[in-house]
């Protein structure tokens, strides 16, 4: 009897040692996963949203959290940039490309229950364009001169001039209940999970929902943690706190996990781009030899290297390899300090100038600075670095245009049509730039909008409007236990439906 | 007693009262739009005016002082201009982490440093007051973060036996999981504290050792150990109470740095993070719940001193102003 006890005992000391050494088991944060439980995937993420709802400057956070996860749109952006049905089941284009008709998907039911009808699309995208929307997609979708919902699965859009990213941009375009209250700090929507609660400063749960539509998602459900500092990120993935981390921002960190079996890193693509933007209403930088001097006296391949010890590339221009308007003009403006010194000198400038660079205090800008302001010394050129906040950059930059030059990172896709704009903060304004943006949008074909964004970005570059210093990597690490996550995260999305733990 | 209570009580409440106002017009002095938290780059001019109706930073300033002192007096702290959350409860959920972190690491550093300081004034010449001493001086040059971040790397990295940060989902459903994801940063707010801690009570022994009353006291007949119990430790204790008072109030807020290295959802990081957005009603929420802490801990240090030095007592009737 006795030694039939102890056969349990061990049998159970066993057990419970092989769970605790497991690395899923009992986290800091998480609760209890293993076999037989419901799986929950652990997220760890930098980003936590400022409050739920996009359209009231929710910002990037949310847009990870929620983007195809809690909300749908009618189509979606995959992974791999490519734009798929989903809550439309296709659509239909009038000859003049004035009219678009959207058919729905039948039998979508919003988390509280209520059948998703044309009405409710209609009301989300009015929600977009609305006075008081903080959507970053307000003005990509001002062509819209109306909604209507001829029948329950039936929506018509009208718009005022032809617009071939409309699909596109619907992506963006959550569906909510309209009749929902208070989307700041809840939600309802169609999406694969359902908000479970959020606890500011620390965690977001998402779990599965039972009614959903489309596919059953690879877990039950998901919880973001979020974190203000990246060493404690990489400690909670080190620790199995977390499983996966969804942009490495510490390239230190990684030797932690590189030739380590139970770690995965993948590179993906990334959206966001460091930009040296110059005030191009003013002097010395209205002067485009004086700019692509600047450009030439920096370099690079350097900077990305001690930023992000060899991740990230090298781009040359606004547009990212992602967009299909990309194109490789790093050899417009060369890293060739002779080059720069003698486009100094005939811009009137043989001796360099002084100006004021509006760092923002966050990483990396103070770094980039420190290495620009060594670099165009070495052409006569002296820097003197402001740092700023990000609430003074956008009363001073943003706003006011009270700059030289200012460093910024730009995370949004086929975001080079600001250059089309100039009224932008920058003020490039260049009349064949902007009539080239304007035609594009109002293309007939996805080639002919391509080929004249293709000319806008060279002319851009030519000039060189901005300094496009890097293209940041997109770096996700997991455990090599988890399976399906996104690893691009375009404009920040991270869909968490596919993952899977063994 | 109760005379001194209700003023100590009107005294608390007029600083409160007067602190609000104070901090309400100096919120105000600081450059910045709190609408920009809610901007991203594309934001047009309209959605700008936009954001600053929304958040209600366009009306006249009398019009949201009174709103929000009528809130005040109503319990109501506002809501947060960016995450839209109602201030109070956050502040609620927030006090869930740090007032168990405050007050585990004050226990922790009392119990240490009352000992050690007292042992490294009474054997100040031997070999290990002479450590103790050192070591304290040590303690309060090496910065609270690098604490934390050495006890992460041994005990979370290596050992494996403490979480390296957060705090549970489900906050105290679970105590033993809480304890165990404050241990570390307790010890790391403790050890900071009781440095510091350990200097005071040195000074304030040696003090007592070097005086009159303690040596009459001994060339009355007293043992050392009598004479100390009876009159050593009691005068020790009213300067340390004080400075107990300040380090409580000063951790309460001060705490955010080390919530930071472990992730914890404090109230120091939700004022850090209110004043980096200009989310005036989180910083003012989080401010007055601080200073009305403050105020009672400094309060309570008060009647502590009372409580173990008769002379103050005897000044209550005294009208003092």
């Amino acid at each position: 009897m006795t030694s039939k006890f102890a056969g349990v005992v061990a049998a159970l000391a066993l057990a419970l040692a092989a769970c605790g050494s497991g690395g899923g088991g009992t986290t800091g944060n998480g609760a209890p996963s293993g076999p037989g439980t419901a799986t929950t995937i652990e997220i760890g993420s930098l980003y936590e949203p400022q409050n739920l709802d996009n359209t009231a400057g929710g910002g990037q956070g949310v847009t990870e959290a929620f983007n195809g996860n809690v909300y749908e749109g009618l189509f979606r952006l995959t992974d791999a940039g490519k734009v798929e049905n989903l809550l439309a089941e296709g659509y239909d284009v009038s000859g003049d490309g004035l009219t678009y008709t959207f058919k729905l998907r039948r039998g979508v039911t919003f988390h509280s229950g209520k059948a998703l009808t044309a009405a409710d699309v209609k009301a989300s995208i009015e929600r977009v364009l609305a006075e008081d929307s903080q959507s970053a997609r307000k003005g990509n979708l001002k062509v819209i001169k109306s909604v209507e919902a001829p029948d329950d699965a039936t929506v018509v859009v009208r718009l005022s001039s032809r617009s071939i990213s409309l699909v596109y941009n619907l992506s963006y375009v959550w569906i909510v209940n309209p009749a929902a209250k208070d989307l700041a700090t809840g939600e309802d929507g169609t999406g694969p999970y359902k908000l479970e609660a959020w606890k500011r400063g620390s965690t977001l749960s998402l779990r599965r929902f039972p009614g959903y539509w489309g596919a059953r998602p690879a877990n039950d459900g998901v919880v973001f943690h979020y974190f203000t500092e990246a060493t404690a990120l990489n400690n909670a993935l080190l620790t199995g706190a977390v499983d996966v981390i969804t942009s490495e921002q510490s390239p230190d960190a990684l030797s932690q996990f590189t030739g380590n079996p139970d770690y995965r890193i993948s590179e993906g693509h990334s959206t966001t781009k460091l930009l040296l933007a110059f005030n191009d209403r003013k002097a010395p930088f209205d002067k485009p030899l004086v700019r692509k001097a600047v450009a030439s006296a920096i370099d690079d391949a350097k900077l990305l290297q001690s930023v992000w010890a060899g991740h990230g590339s090298l781009i040359g221009s606004m547009v990212p390899p992602t967009d299909p308007w990309y194109e490789d003009l790093t050899s417009l403006d060369p890293y060739d300090v002779e080059l720069a010194r003698k486009e100094l000198a005939e811009a009137g400038y043989p001796k360099g100038f002084r100006f004021t660079l509006d760092t923002p205090n966050y990483d990396p800008h103070p770094t980039a600075a420190t290495f620009i302001k060594g670099e165009l010394a070495k052409v006569g050129i002296t820097v003197d670095i402001n740092v700023i906040t990000a609430d003074e950059w956008y009363t001073k930059v943003y706003k006011n245009r009270d700059f030289a030059a200012t460093l910024q990172e730009h995370v949004n896709d086929r975001d080079v049509v600001w250059y089309g704009d100039p009224d932008f903060y920058w003020g490039y304004d260049d009349k064949q730039v902007t009539a080239w943006v304007k035609e594009a949008e109002q293309a007939r074909t996805a080639d002919e909008q391509t080929a004249l964004l293709k000319k806008a970005n060279r002319k851009i570059a030519e000039d060189a409007a901005s300094d496009w210093l890097y293209l940041y990597p997109q770096i996700v690490v997991a455990s090599s236990k988890l399976s399906g996550y996104p690893v691009n995260g375009l404009n920040s999305q991270f869909y968490a439906y596919g993952i899977k733990k063994s | 007693m109760a005379r001194y209570l209700l003023r100590r009580t009107a005294f608390l409440l007029g600083s409160l009262l007067a602190a609000a106002g104070l901090l309400f017009v100096l919120l105000r002095l600081l450059p910045g739009d709190p609408a920009n938290a809610l901007l991203s780059v594309g934001a047009t001019p309209e959605q700008i005016a936009a954001a600053r109706h929304q958040i209600g930073s366009d009306l006249p300033l009398p019009e949201q002082f009174w709103s929000w002192l009528a809130g005040l007096a109503r319990l109501d702290l506002g809501t947060s201009f960016v995450s839209r959350l109602p201030v109070g409860p956050e502040i609620a959920a927030r006090l869930v982490v740090t007032v168990p972190l405050t007050l585990l690491a004050f226990t922790l550093a009392v119990v240490v440093a009352v000992p050690v300081g007292f042992v490294a004034a009474w054997r100040s010449d031997r070999w290990y007051g002479l450590l103790l001493n050192g070591v304290s001086q040590l303690g309060i040059a090496v910065p609270v973060f690098w604490i934390g971040m050495l006890l992460v790397t041994v005990f979370a990295l290596r050992l494996r036996v403490l979480p390296a940060g957060g705090f549970p989902r489900d906050d105290w459903a679970d105590p033993a999981r809480a304890l165990t994801s404050l241990a570390l940063p307790v010890v790391t707010i403790a050890l900071v504290m009781s440095a510091s801690l350990v200097r005071y009570v040195r000074s304030a022994t040696l003090d007592v050792l070097g005086s009159d009353y303690l040596r009459t006291a001994r060339a009355l007949g007293s043992s050392f150990a009598g004479a100390m119990w009876r009159h050593g430790l009691r005068n020790a204790a009213v300067p340390v109470i004080s400075i107990l008072g300040i380090e409580l109030a000063t951790t309460f807020l001060g705490a955010v740095v080390v919530e930071s290295v472990f992730t914890l959802p404090g109230l120091g990081t939700m004022l850090v993070e209110g004043i980096a957005e200009h989310d005036y009603p989180v910083i003012q929420g989080v401010l007055v719940v601080s200073t009305f802490a403050v105020l009672v801990i400094g309060f309570g240090a008060d009647l502590a001193q009372r409580l173990v030095d008769p002379r103050l007592r005897a000044h209550v009737g005294g009208g003092r102003p």
